[in-house]
């Protein structure tokens, strides 16, 4: 990391508190969670989304099945990427049909929303569920697309000059989003 | 993720490389360690295509991908088109039998001819060797050698590596023993570079008149005797008899061939339990294996097909990002 401290706007407790609150919105909102599946985008949608489901566990007493998504293949940007190598694909695992499901999508930023955009896609080459809905942990600002998650967990207006990184135990050793860059 | 986020937000990578170094795959020679891994890696996540209910992605939409078989091949042919297909590219497959190469058409010149439709990608198949490399320096499309002569056939081996890792979780240190006729086969080439630059340790075995000068390496040994090249194998892997290839008086019979080098229930039970028997056909049951051991429990034959999709997919994944890098280089 270069420059100044970097303003932490989320720690390891906020974490957890604001998916907590999130699992509970997600049983007000879906009466019964048997219809329900979780779906993380990779990287970091990923453990969010188990996490989700140990806390829809825990509250709602219910195991909701959960998946992992590879959007790579679908990425609008794929042939057309001046900045770097080629993105590397890994492995979609979703071990359950996606049929008549309730879907909660779960990414850990929503941007531009281009990345929800390939996800859409990706995930209607599965199978025809009954509904999508967005789940983020944080929502920058400045889409370019007409996209809009069902839960929020934090409205963080940057610039677009910032670069908001979300880093978790699974992936990174440590609990914590941060705002790089100038404002 | 977040796909505008700026380079160092990219998700962390596995292995060592990120891309192909070249922008062709002339063989098997050339390539890095890492690369092969990269390869492998790649069609590991693309082997989960296959079981979609839509097996097909829009990774190469708007791509034009040309197959150019001047020697006959179904297996290695169709599966470069299900590749191709499956990831959303536009194909277009040319056999020499109905093209103007009967009409007496130099290789150079077929290829200029098609490269004025400005494909991105050629996947050729030639009966000479270097046919590949030649078109690689005289045509703007990536190049994918599909086999040449007796030279090397890397998606073969490419296929092959990820089928034995499948099974075995890795290729150093694997006994590999790799029977049959040595000398004509380009698949013997790549698969020997391949796994010998993996550090698997390579027993080859075929009669003396078919097996070529220059073989032996560290890692690498020869036998003409077929039991000890089975001995402790963890993997065994039979190679057709080339009698197209074979101008001359190599084996005194096909029969003859079968007793000495024929695969049996009763030879492979040298090799370990475990082991996998492979063959990148066509079969000649009867000459090089018994029908019995093709079809057997210990056989992942027709897993190698299905596999080579796979591995083909991540070929012309990686090789289409290459060219998207140079182009927006120059």
């Amino acid at each position: 990391m270069k420059g100044a401290p970097v303003p932490e706007v989320m720690d390891a407790e906020r974490v957890t508190r604001t998916l907590t609150r999130i699992a509970h919105e997600v049983i007000e909102r879906n009466r019964g969670l048997d219809e329900l599946a979780l779906v993380g985008i990779r990287t970091r949608g990923v453990p969010i989304a188990r996490r989700l489901a140990g806390a829809l566990k825990e509250i709602g007493g219910h195991d909701v099945p959960t998946g992992v998504l590879d959007i790579t293949l679908y990425r609008d940007d794929l042939m057309r990427n001046a900045v770097g190598p080629q993105p590397v694909i890994r492995k979609t695992e979703i071990p359950f049909s996606i049929d008549d499901r309730r879907i909660l999508l779960v990414d850990d930023v929503l941007y531009t929303g281009r990345t929800i955009r390939a996800a859409l896609d990706a995930l209607i080459d599965f199978g025809r569920p009954r509904s999508i809905q967005l789940v983020v942990l944080v929502d920058r600002g400045h889409r370019e697309l007409p996209i809009k998650a069902d839960y929020v967990g934090k409205n963080l207006p940057t610039s677009l000059r910032q670069s908001v990184q979300v880093r978790l135990q699974e992936t990174d050793g440590i609990d914590q989003v941060v705002i790089e860059g100038e404002s | 993720m977040n796909v505008d986020a700026p380079a160092q937000a990219r998700p962390p990578v596995p292995s060592g490389a990120k891309r192909l170094k070249g922008r062709h795959l002339l063989g098997i020679a050339g390539l890095e360690p890492s690369e092969i891994t990269l390869i492998l890696d790649t069609a590991d996540a693309m082997k989960e295509v296959a079981a979609r209910p839509i097996k097909k992605v829009p990774a190469l939409r708007g791509r034009t991908v040309v197959n150019l078989f001047f020697e006959p091949s179904t297996r290695t042919r169709t599966s470069f088109e299900v590749a191709e297909k499956r990831l959303s590219a536009d194909t277009l497959s040319i056999a020499t039998a109905t093209s103007s190469v009967t009409k007496g058409e130099t290789l150079a010149d077929t290829v200029r001819n098609l490269e004025a439709m400005a494909p991105d990608m050629i996947v050729i198949r030639h009966g000479s060797s270097g046919a590949p490399h030649l078109l690689a320096r005289i045509c703007r499309a990536a190049v994918i050698n599909a086999g040449d002569g007796m030279h090397e056939h890397p998606t073969q081996a490419l296929l092959d590596a990820f089928t034995i890792r499948a099974h075995k979780g890795r290729l150093a240190g694997l006994k590999v023993a790799i029977v049959g006729d040595l000398l004509h086969s380009r698949v013997l080439r790549s698969n020997l570079l391949l796994l010998n630059a993996m550090g698997a340790d390579l027993c080859l075995c075929g009669p003396s008149t078919l097996i070529p000068a220059g073989l032996d390496r560290p890692g690498v040994r020869t036998t003409a005797v077929i039991d000890e090249a089975l001995d402790g194998a963890d993997v065994v892997m039979m190679l057709r008899i080339q009698q197209e290839r074979m101008h001359g008086h190599f084996i005194p019979s096909l029969r003859e061939y079968f007793t000495l080098f024929g695969l049996t229930p009763a030879r492979l039970r040298r090799a370990k339990e475990d082991v996998i028997v492979m063959h990148p056909g066509p079969m000649n049951r009867g000459v090089e294996i018994d029908s019995e051991v093709a079809d057997g429990p210990y056989s992942v034959i027709l897993e190698q097909v299905a596999n080579g999709v796979a591995v083909r997919m991540a070929v012309l994944y990686l090789l289409a990002g290459r060219e998207a890098e140079e182009s927006i280089d120059v």
